[in-house]
């Protein structure tokens, strides 16, 4: 394949975009390396993030939880406390700013859990942008709290009832709208994928996860983490808390993918441990996918992880060794979530709970003086419905 | 072959899904698209995500699909309409071309006849090895050029395009449209001006009408699908009907293409 060096991770990522959009995408990453190297912008950005969205958010020792595990002590880092519910607003602050820049009036933003739609919705209304979000039905019914909330924060919601009605058709929806007002709109995309230069952009939005990991570590613990752990949808938390430890070799990294029902039963979200690599997005990268090219529809009790796709990096990642890649399951995850709220009063999303589950099993088998930093992306208030209907219960 | 059509006359190119209403079906309304005077065939691949495409489409997609039909299949059917003499252009998204790879899916679409490919997900800066392999095999390469797309980059499009290239319409996604936007046509002389190569213009391009606009403007040929798609949707007459119904309307269209005299502008 060919490629140029820019816009890859490797082999991974690209610009496999329709003609309509070239020109802006060569826009937004020219823009985008201007503001990269301003101060003006970074003090503006720091300024949203610190005072309205709540940065620095703590870095937690989970000590009940890690006594009542009895193996490696669990840091928790609070991207469940930011305004907003999760890491989303990292992204979307910084997005929305840099639209504004490029003069453009409308945002649009596709979401799987809501809590991307949210933080546009949010940072829209506080930068007097125009936001409209595409969700799948499927997920607008799982997370309907998050609607309401995307409403009452003055966004326009479209159902779309394409597909799996999840994640990936909502992408496809505001791609298509995007090519239809690409001269007043922003796509503000949110996770780590799509073309060159998003999954570059969001990445370096969330880094700051991954910064104050570092610092907060260094500052009340000492050294170094032995482990981060995040889950991987799209892969823009994951992305954001490993940056600053690519070139830590000593600290491993962990991504974790959601197996559903099993990766056996083909009901699952995890390209990269049973997908293979093609393209779709405009992106090059892993894929869940027929003999015949055609994307396959996933499965998930998280909304944010149900995504047949995943960001290029993170492709590149598991091509080159840096992350580890593994999977857990929907019960898993549940069961996370509920021993969470149980053992230290925090009720995790439930794509957060994937890492979590992760974590937890890697702690039992580890000495106390190993140190596991879980990214705790979100919080779980929109998921309580999801997990009374999981466990057979009603609210 | 592909230049062929544009040397005498002004081509109506007309897009069907390969599947739709069902492989059998879609085999025959191509036939009567033919006879009806279309000079060239389009012939779109399904595709689970077809970002490119509005809900006509996208719904004849998900049809073709539920009766998995794939690329193979696809091109097996271009294989047995190019009995007809017609240039058959394969419309597909990357991933199932990559799926079966750029040699083997250019050397199988040459040995069914295919004149070229479209492939409106693969920019022509990640084009190179793709071009290559198809202009080995005899392949013709169409780009797509948009509105949004600057005097360089129609030059660099038009290099990689052989036979024409293909104007999109508008800023937009496929669909059936009552008129054209005025950037249209300023587009459509902007191309003109800059490309040395056969214009088709494509995307919403849906009643002889703006047929003869866009020959006015300056485009060599133009580019009919979703209008075709819709007349395969219509639930109330017979299949016999249906037919009967796109040859008439292919036939409008031809006869909006073999009667428009451009103007000198046009030229
Ligand atoms: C709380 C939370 N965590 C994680 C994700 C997954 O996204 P990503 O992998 O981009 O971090 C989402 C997406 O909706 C989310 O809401």
């Amino acid at each position: 394949m060919a490629k140029k060096k820019v816009g890859w991770f490797g082999d991974f990522g690209g610009q496999f975009a329709p003609e309509t959009l070239m020109e802006a995408l060569s826009a937004l990453e020219a823009e985008y390396s201007k503001i990269r190297r301003d101060s003006t912008f970074r003090r503006e950005l720091n300024y949203y993030l610190r005072s309205y969205a709540g940065r620095p958010t703590p870095l937690y020792y989970a000590k009940k939880l890690s006594d009542t595990v009895g193996g490696a002590r669990i840091y928790l880092k609070r991207e469940d406390l930011l305004h907003g519910g999760a890491h989303k607003i990292n992204n979307a602050l910084g997005q929305a700013l840099l639209a504004k820049r490029m003069g453009k009036t409308r945002v649009i933003a596709e979401t799987g859990a809501g809590q991307h739609g949210v933080a546009t919705a949010m940072a829209a209304a506080v930068l007097g942008l125009h936001a409209e979000v595409y969700m799948g039905s499927e997920d607008m019914e799982r997370q309907r709290l998050n609607v309401f909330r995307m409403r009452l924060l003055g966004a326009t919601v479209h159902p779309v009832d394409a597909g799996s009605r999840t994640l990936k058709d909502a992408i496809n929806e505001a791609m298509r709208d995007w090519i239809a007002n690409v001269s007043n709109t922003h796509y503000l995309v949110g996770s780590v994928v799509g073309p060159h230069p998003y999954p570059t952009i969001v990445r370096d939005f969330q880094s700051v996860i991954g910064r104050e990991i570092m610092a907060q570590f260094k500052k009340s613990v000492g050294g170094l983490p032995d482990y981060i752990v995040a889950c991987v949808g799209g892969g823009s938390n994951a992305a954001g808390s490993f940056q600053a430890f690519v070139g830590e070799k000593k600290v491993k990294l962990v991504g974790v993918q959601a197996a559903g029902q099993g990766l056996a039963s083909g009901k699952h979200a995890a390209p990269l441990l049973a997908g293979s690599v093609g393209v779709m997005h405009g992106m090059r990268t892993y894929l869940l996918q027929d003999d015949n090219g055609q994307i396959q529809l996933t499965h998930s009790v998280a909304a944010g992880l149900d995504y047949s796709a995943v960001g290029p990096e993170h492709s590149y990642f598991k091509q080159t060794g840096r992350v580890e890649y593994v999977g857990v399951t929907d019960e898993e995850a549940v069961k996370a979530f509920e021993t969470l709220s149980r053992s230290e009063g925090i009720i995790p999303a439930l794509e957060s709970s994937h890492a979590l589950a992760y974590a937890i099993k890697l702690a039992a088998a580890l000495p106390h003086d190993t140190k596991i930093v879980v990214t705790l992306s979100g919080r779980g208030d929109k998921d309580v419905e999801s997990v009374a209907k999981f466990r057979g219960s009603k609210l | 072959m592909s230049a062929r059509i544009f040397g005498s006359n002004h081509p109506l190119i007309a897009y069907l899904m390969a599947g739709y209403p069902t492989l059998d079906r879609s085999l025959e309304a191509a036939e009567i698209v033919f006879k009806a005077g279309a000079d060239a065939l389009e012939l779109g691949v399904p595709f689970s995500d077809p970002i490119a495409d509005g809900p006509l489409i996208q719904k004849a997609s998900t049809v073709a699909l539920r009766q998995n039909v794939s690329l193979r299949l696809v091109l097996d059917m271009a294989g047995r309409l190019s009995g007809s003499g017609k240039p058959i252009y394969i419309m597909s998204y990357l991933n199932p071309i990559l799926r079966m790879g750029y040699a083997e899916f250019a050397a199988q679409a040459s040995r069914s006849g295919v004149s070229g490919v479209i492939i409106p997900d693969l920019p022509v800066e990640l084009a190179a090895e793709w071009v290559r392999t198809a202009w080995a095999n005899r392949l013709g390469t169409v780009f797509l050029a948009t509105p949004a797309t600057s005097t360089p980059r129609l030059k660099k499009i038009a290099q990689n395009s052989t036979g024409f290239v293909y104007l999109v319409s508008v800023y937009g996604v496929t669909g059936v449209r009552d008129e054209l936007p005025g950037y249209t046509y300023e587009f459509i002389r902007r191309a003109k001006s800059v490309v040395n190569r056969p214009l088709a213009l494509g995307f919403g391009v849906s009643n002889p009408r703006t047929v003869s606009q866009a020959l006015k403007a300056g485009v060599d040929g133009v580019i009919v699908g979703s209008l075709l798609i819709s007349k395969l949707m219509d639930q109330e007459p017979s299949w016999v009907e249906v037919l009967a119904n796109l040859e008439s309307t292919v036939h409008a269209l031809k006869q909006a293409t073999s009667t428009t005299v451009p103007t000198e502008e046009g030229k």
